[in-house]
């Protein structure tokens, strides 16, 4: 099927002793494999519980969330575990990779918690960084790379397990703005050619110019829902970069 | 699964060496210590053992005197009431007692040629070597024929024959015993020390009529030396020889004149008291380990809360809560274990040094080991467990915003 998220009429209130805070009030979208949609809104719209529950790392008070055909919003913890690993892929940003720790140890993590052999794990790993330009680096600690090389192996990381969904919350948030530039390149670029599904949050403009759709929360619900392609700035950086060819890679 | 969370724990152990060490160190030095204690003391119990074989388990010796009388213990010394009758009826009449000699024994000057020696001067009969299983380096033991003629005949241990004459024979030589001459009829062999330390073979044997007649002028007997027929009837023993001498001094209500002492146990009254010490010194030992126990859990703790962030990103790329309750599981039996491990090396070392420097005796014991090694991996397990629970229960969102 051509849907990948459907969210339907999804509450989520907190509790904090006596005060309930409503943090998203009956959100409803459709999200499609392919797309590539960033999440907009001030901070208190709801765009980080909304993420959380797009991620399965928290559940809807009440309304369903359907990941690629089925409903996750009420699963177990350890399902959820399992499809954070094989079908969701997570960009945060600080980065979140482990210290003292390889690039290649980093990007092998999702594999250990799937139980790959050991020289598998190391050959899609190498695959994937030099998918995202670090083949150079495999070796590296994350203090001996830049901020935009932490990012893009945190990316691999996110790809390893072959995930229908990205989900990146503010991933150029600590990057100057070539680097932001670059990165946002990247998910460009794995969006078209490979069809990953991306869904990026942010609070820049410039950063959702990028995306294909960009959606607006406010107090927690959907106020706007913009499908009109990314801004031409952001297309001729990315035509004019290079792209990935596919005998280079097997995604 | 198991093998790479064991790798993953072993990688986040090595990220910090010295905090690791340091927390080891409790369980390093408990280990060690309960091992070396428990060596010393099975050590200390197998010389003990060894000795109550070279004496015999089926040894007993009657005491003139009760143990008490009026309350007041008496000892032996003073009172004087066994004759060397008793003896003989003991050996004829009693089918439980094997052999029996009289013992009296004086510390004297052992003079040779220009040669003296302080040594201990025993009187016994010839029934003696049969009790105390003693065999014969050179010449002959004392004989009936030396008793009865109260001969002026001896047999000496090897240090007094070594510091009396050196590498010369001994047999037919004249040694004097408080100024009266004795020849030299044997040599005794090599014995070695008592389980009190006391050198056996340091020792002069006359007969036990000489020493009444000629040294003490004394006919009543200082002690008997009994050896029952096997050591399973040595209680037996013990009873017939109490009715016997009752009858033969005829004490009708009146309480026991004499005393009876088993040999075996002294020995198991010291042997106990051996592991008794050995028990207190590992439980003391045993505390040190729950201390290192105490300490593993108190780092885990805070590297549980260090490392929030990271269990965070654990569990957002497919970590579920039993693969991160493993995870800090396996690292702090991983702690554990080498502790044990190292603490296990270092009990064998340092009671191997002291066997060999300060003539202690130690025992390694296998299944002490075994059990060391399996407590300090259960310590990890207990210790480790609320630890391991706390990660194993944090929120991802909340671990992930963690600073």
């Amino acid at each position: 099927m051509s849907e990948l998220i459907r969210v339907e009429n999804v509450h989520k209130i907190y509790r904090m002793g006596d005060v309930e805070v409503p943090a998203l009030r009956g959100v409803n979208v459709v999200i499609d494999r392919g797309e590539f949609v960033a999440i907009m809104g001030s901070s208190g719209s709801g765009k980080s519980t909304f993420m959380n529950i797009l991620g399965c790392l928290d559940r809807p008070t009440s309304g369903r969330y359907f990941l690629e055909g089925e409903e996750v919003g009420a699963l177990s913890h350890d399902e959820w575990a399992h499809i954070r690993n094989k079908r969701i892929g997570f960009v945060f940003q600080g980065f979140n990779l482990l210290s003292r720790t390889s690039a290649l140890e980093n990007v092998e993590l999702p594999m250990m918690y799937y139980g790959f052999a050991g020289r598998q794990r190391h050959q899609r790993a190498l695959e994937v960084l030099r998918l995202v330009g670090l083949g150079e680096r495999v070796e590296h600690m994350p203090n001996q790379l830049s901020g935009g090389q932490q990012q893009r192996v945190a990316i691999a990381r996110a790809l390893v397990n072959r995930p229908s969904l990205i989900l990146a919350d503010e991933p150029t948030g600590n990057l100057d703005s070539a680097t932001s530039a670059e990165i946002m390149r990247l998910f460009q670029r794995l969006n078209a050619e490979q069809e990953i599904t991306i869904v990026l949050v942010t609070h820049e403009l410039d950063i959702a110019q990028y995306a294909l759709r960009r959606v607006v929360f406010r107090d927690g619900l959907i106020v706007s829902d913009d499908r009109s392609g990314p801004s031409p700035e952001t297309t001729d950086a990315a035509r004019g970069s290079r792209s990935l060819h596919s005998d280079e890679f097997t995604f | 699964m198991l093998f790479m969370t064991f790798r993953i724990a072993l990688r986040a152990l090595g990220r910090n060496k010295l905090r690791s060490f340091l927390t080891m160190l409790g369980i390093i030095i408990g280990v060690g210590a309960v091992i070396a204690m428990v060596a010393i003391g099975e050590g200390a119990k197998e010389r003990i053992r060894e000795q109550i074989a070279s004496l015999g388990t089926n040894v007993l010796i009657v005491l003139p005197g009760a143990t008490t009388q009026g309350g007041v213990r008496t000892g032996s010394g003073g009172v004087r009431t066994l004759v060397d009758e008793d003896r003989r009826a003991m050996m004829e009449e009693l089918p439980s007692v094997a052999f029996a000699s009289p013992l009296s024994r004086r510390t004297d000057q052992v003079v040779a040629g220009n040669l003296n020696w302080s040594t201990v001067v025993y009187g016994v009969s010839p029934e003696y070597q049969h009790i105390r299983d003693w065999g014969i380096a050179a010449g002959r033991f004392i004989n009936d024929v030396d008793t009865e003629a109260a001969a002026k005949v001896a047999l000496i241990g090897q240090t007094v024959a070594e510091r009396l004459f050196g590498a010369d024979d001994p047999i037919e030589a004249v040694i004097r015993i408080k100024h009266i001459p004795f020849r030299v009829v044997g040599v005794l062999a090599r014995k070695g020390q008592s389980s009190q330390g006391v050198d056996q073979d340091d020792s002069v044997y006359i007969p036990y009529t000489t020493m009444q007649k000629r040294i003490e002028h004394d006919t009543r007997v200082r002690t008997i030396m009994v050896s029952t027929v096997s050591a399973d009837r040595v209680k037996e023993a013990e009873e017939q020889i109490t009715a016997l001498l009752r009858q033969r001094h005829r004490l009708g209500d009146r309480p026991d004149d004499f005393t009876i002492r088993n040999l075996a146990d002294i020995a198991d009254a010291a042997s106990s008291s051996a592991r008794v010490m050995a028990i207190l010194l590992g439980a003391v030992a045993s505390i040190s380990l729950l201390v290192g126990g105490i300490g593993i859990m108190n780092i885990m703790l805070v590297s549980v809360t260090e490392r929030t962030r990271e269990i965070g990103i654990r569990m957002a790329v497919g970590a579920r809560s039993k693969d991160i309750m493993l995870q800090f599981l396996v690292e702090a039996v991983v702690m554990a274990g080498t502790g044990g491990s190292i603490g296990i090396l270092l009990g064998i070392g340092s009671s191997e040094i002291l066997k060999a420097w300060a003539q202690w005796p130690t025992l390694i014991s296998p299944p002490v080991v075994a059990v060391a090694f399996l407590f300090s991996g259960a310590v990890g397990v207990f210790f480790g467990f609320y630890p391991a629970k706390k990660a194993s229960t944090l929120d991802p969102i909340e671990a992930l915003r963690y600073e």
